[in-house]
């Protein structure tokens, strides 16, 4: 379907619900992560606030809207405040992309279950995720703090070591579908089978890079605690901390949207396709998320670069070259 | 040995350093570099000013090696330095090229305040020095002011002080190693030690009355016997231990990032360490098999038969095995003590020197008038010097002491393991990674309590 071709309401209509849902839903991944977490752990997790602590989110986000709004003595200003705007927006932006469902009638309109259907889709996607890397690094240098120095350099460069090995990990599955839209990505996995079949170790590259993408455990040298106090978010508090938090929650909620599209058949599942099976996918692969980090140590700077250029990017360029070739021998026959 | 012992220094040679930089800087008209502006307390530059100045030098031959470092202050308040050191830090990069330590800021002046309490008062403030092996700490005071005074300890108390000495020691492996697993990352193997260290704690609240700070051993043995079913809870928790041992081996010993992050990481030669007067674990898992309970026993320890844990490469991996290694054997040690544990009283049978049972206070004159003694002035101490020495969980914890005769020290000295290993700290951290001088102060084991004292 053409962009242009939804009214203008429609497509706010969406927007509104789209983003409403997505912060929703990184409050309680928020939540979820601090129960299973507390679980592995032999405790508890947050269970005061509200009916077992389904309110914490709520209360955490009170108090860092409340809290002073505090620009440190030496940091660049403009860029220090734009930073986590320039995360949080590259972060929410991306979900538009994403497909939920087919085309339904509502009060007589035709609705496209995606914000937009770009032919471009996953080069948005990806051009999104590195514009969010600069509130990062930005947000680091602007700080003049020399750990937030630091936690932004090793975010450059994880960037740049995960991205391409990210990369050519989903080039495999545009091959298959002819694509780069994402909508016309899950028809060829409804019509077919799910390109995990097709692309497993494409599959395995491409979580491993997600989990280096997001900043999460074990490749969470950026903000690695026990090195640089808490790396480019040292400086930050209150709701701009709270920003470079969603942003990171929102990134890690469309990654796994991102995966479960790609890999997975996106919404498209056994018995009736529907928004209902994108959401247990993800949260599926939230879970392998949370688990990771209850369970793995970190890796170090050199070693998380020797891991991406040394093993990750040469996996990614063989599958590439096998997944080429057998297309294009079976595209002959 | 080599010039790079010379360098190594702790605390005190730190502001030496800084303030012949000083000197220096002003026989050269120069002003100070970053680093000696760090040590000297001067405030720091940020990256902005730093850049500035690279690109004012921009103009100049700037050689790459020669680049100014950039300097952070890890600490006294980071996640990662076990309490309040504070490390100024030369980076490179990633690289550490030089680290400088500054302690003290946890001094607590307890060596000086000594010699203001009798004898049995400055027991209550020993057990605060390193406050996660407080039974080591009353140990060797409560073993040097035996031997000063010639006083025979009971087997039963020298066996008493022998379980709980060993349990703290778990207790202290176990906060060990939950922290270094936090500090790499690993953050769920910090709370399923605490879980067990919570076990054990109650153990000390059941014997002592107090968890953390026990002062439980007194001048010539302990301070009460060991009450009913503590017996009974610990051979419950004694049985249940070697599998909590073996689930926290599960999670590390076979996980690839945990040995990639502690293999070949903090290597020093064992005769580097020997120098350096290093002891305890660092020192055993590079193979050098020295434990003051083998070497020099003292409290019945040589009534027991266990090993000394020794590695070979002398890696921070080493020293997570030899602590672990520590831990069963310490269960083993403990299991015999129980089994053989003697028969006669828990302390001495001097009344100059230990306070009377309670019960005969109320029958008895002469145990009234020893008691009043004891606690408004205390016992005299016969002239004279003594060292004794315990194997802590951190090495060879030694209290040196000078009697005047009087009923206070004249000096109480402690050779704490702590202050000691950290000197190893900076010939292991020049030109590692900072990840991995992380690594390192962790597989060090201080504490600050016991460093500063």
């Amino acid at each position: 379907m053409n962009p242009g071709s939804e009214p203008f309401l429609v497509i706010l209509i969406k927007a509104v619900i789209v983003v409403f849902v997505l912060v929703t839903a990184f409050a309680y991944t928020l939540l979820w992560e601090r129960k299973l977490i507390g679980r592995a752990q032999g405790r508890y997790g947050p269970n005061r606030t509200g009916v077992l602590g389904y309110m914490q989110p709520l209360a955490d986000v009170v108090k860092l809207i409340f809290k002073e709004d505090f620009v440190p003595r030496g940091a660049n200003r403009v860029l220090f405040q734009l930073a986590p705007l320039i995360s949080v927006f590259a972060a929410v932006a991306a979900v538009a992309v994403i497909p939920f469902g087919t085309v339904v009638t509502v009060f007589g309109e035709e609705v496209q279950l995606v914000g937009a259907d770009l032919n471009v889709g996953v080069l948005f996607l990806f051009a999104l995720s590195g514009i969010g890397f600069y509130g990062l690094i930005l947000g680091g240098w602007a700080s003049g703090n020399k750990y937030s120095l630091l936690g932004s350099a090793r975010t450059a460069a994880q960037l740049v070591s995960y991205e391409v090995a990210m990369g050519l990990s989903v080039i495999g599955v545009v091959m298959i579908s002819q694509s780069l839209s994402l909508v016309e990505i899950v028809d060829a996995q409804r019509e077919t089978v799910w390109f995990i079949l097709y692309q497993p170790l494409g599959f395995l590259i491409f979580v491993i890079a997600a989990v280096a993408e997001t900043n999460r455990a074990p490749f969470d040298l950026p903000e690695a605690e026990s090195e640089l106090v808490a790396g480019y978010h040292t400086e930050y508090g209150g709701l701009k901390f709270a920003m470079f938090f969603l942003a990171e929650y929102v990134n890690m909620l469309i990654i796994s949207a991102l995966a479960a599209t790609l890999f997975l058949g996106g919404f498209a599942g056994p018995f009736a396709d529907g928004v209902w099976w994108l959401a247990v996918k993800i949260i599926v692969l939230l879970f392998l998320f949370i688990w990771l980090r209850a369970t793995l140590p970190r890796l170090r700077y050199d070693q998380l670069m020797q891991f991406g250029w040394k093993v990750l990017l040469p996996l990614a360029t063989l599958n590439l070259v096998i997944s080429a070739i057998v297309i294009g021998l079976a595209f002959q026959n | 040995m080599s010039s790079r012992q010379q360098q190594t220094s702790t605390g005190i040679p730190v502001e030496e350093e800084a303030r012949s930089a000083r000197e220096a800087a002003g026989r050269e008209g120069r002003p100070l570099t970053e680093t000696e502006r760090a040590i000297a307390g001067a405030e720091s530059v940020t990256p902005q000013e730093a850049l500035a100045r690279t690109e004012l030098a921009e103009g100049q031959d700037l050689d790459p090696g020669s680049r100014e470092p950039m300097v952070i202050n890890l600490g006294p308040q980071h996640p990662s330095t076990h309490g309040v050191l504070r490390l100024v830090t030369e980076l490179d990069g990633e690289v550490v090229r030089d680290i400088h330590p500054v302690i003290g800021y946890l001094h607590t002046g307890i060596e000086k305040q000594c010699e203001n309490k009798t004898y049995w008062q400055a027991i209550t403030l020993v057990t605060r020095m390193d406050y996660l092996a407080s039974f080591f700490n009353i140990h060797a005071y409560t073993m040097s002011v035996e031997k000063l005074l010639d006083l025979e300890v009971p087997g039963r108390a020298q066996y008493i002080r022998v379980v709980l000495s060993e349990l703290n020691r778990i207790a202290s492996h176990l906060v060990w190693l939950g922290t270094s697993g936090l500090e790499l990352g690993a953050i769920s193997v910090f709370f399923y030690t605490f879980r067990e260290r919570e076990q054990i704690l109650d153990l000390f609240e059941m014997v002592a009355g107090e968890r953390m700070n026990t002062r439980f051993f007194q001048v010539g043995g302990c301070a009460d016997d060991l009450p009913s079913g503590f017996e009974a809870r610990l051979r419950d928790l004694l049985a249940r231990m070697p599998d909590r041992i073996d689930e926290y081996e599960e999670l590390l010993s076979a996980n690839p990032i945990w040995l990639e992050r502690t293999k070949g990481v903090g290597v020093l030669p064992a005769d580097e360490l020997l120098g350096l007067g290093v002891t305890g674990p660092p020192l055993r898992a590079a193979g050098v098999d020295f434990d003051l309970r083998k070497a020099a026993p003292y409290s019945g320890y040589e009534h027991f038969d266990f090993d000394v844990v020794a590695g070979s490469q002398g890696d921070a991996y080493d020293r997570y095995t030899v602590r672990l290694g520590e831990m069963r054997e310490s269960l083993k040690i403990i299991e015999q003590a129980l089994d053989g544990m003697p028969e006669d009283s828990h302390i001495a049978d001097d009344r100059k020197v230990v306070l009377p049972p309670r019960e005969e206070l109320a029958t008895s004159m002469e145990a009234l008038i020893h008691h009043f003694k004891l606690v408004t002035e205390g016992f005299t101490v016969p002239e004279g010097e003594a060292y004794c020495a315990v194997e802590s969980p951190r090495g060879e914890l030694g209290c040196y002491l000078v009697s005047d005769g009087t009923p206070k020290p004249r000096r109480c000295h402690v050779r704490d393991p702590s202050f000691v290993n950290l000197q190893a700290l900076r010939p292991m951290a020049q030109s590692a990674y900072l990840a991995d001088m992380i690594v390192m102060i962790g597989s060090l084991d201080n504490v600050m309590g016991g460093v500063d004292r």
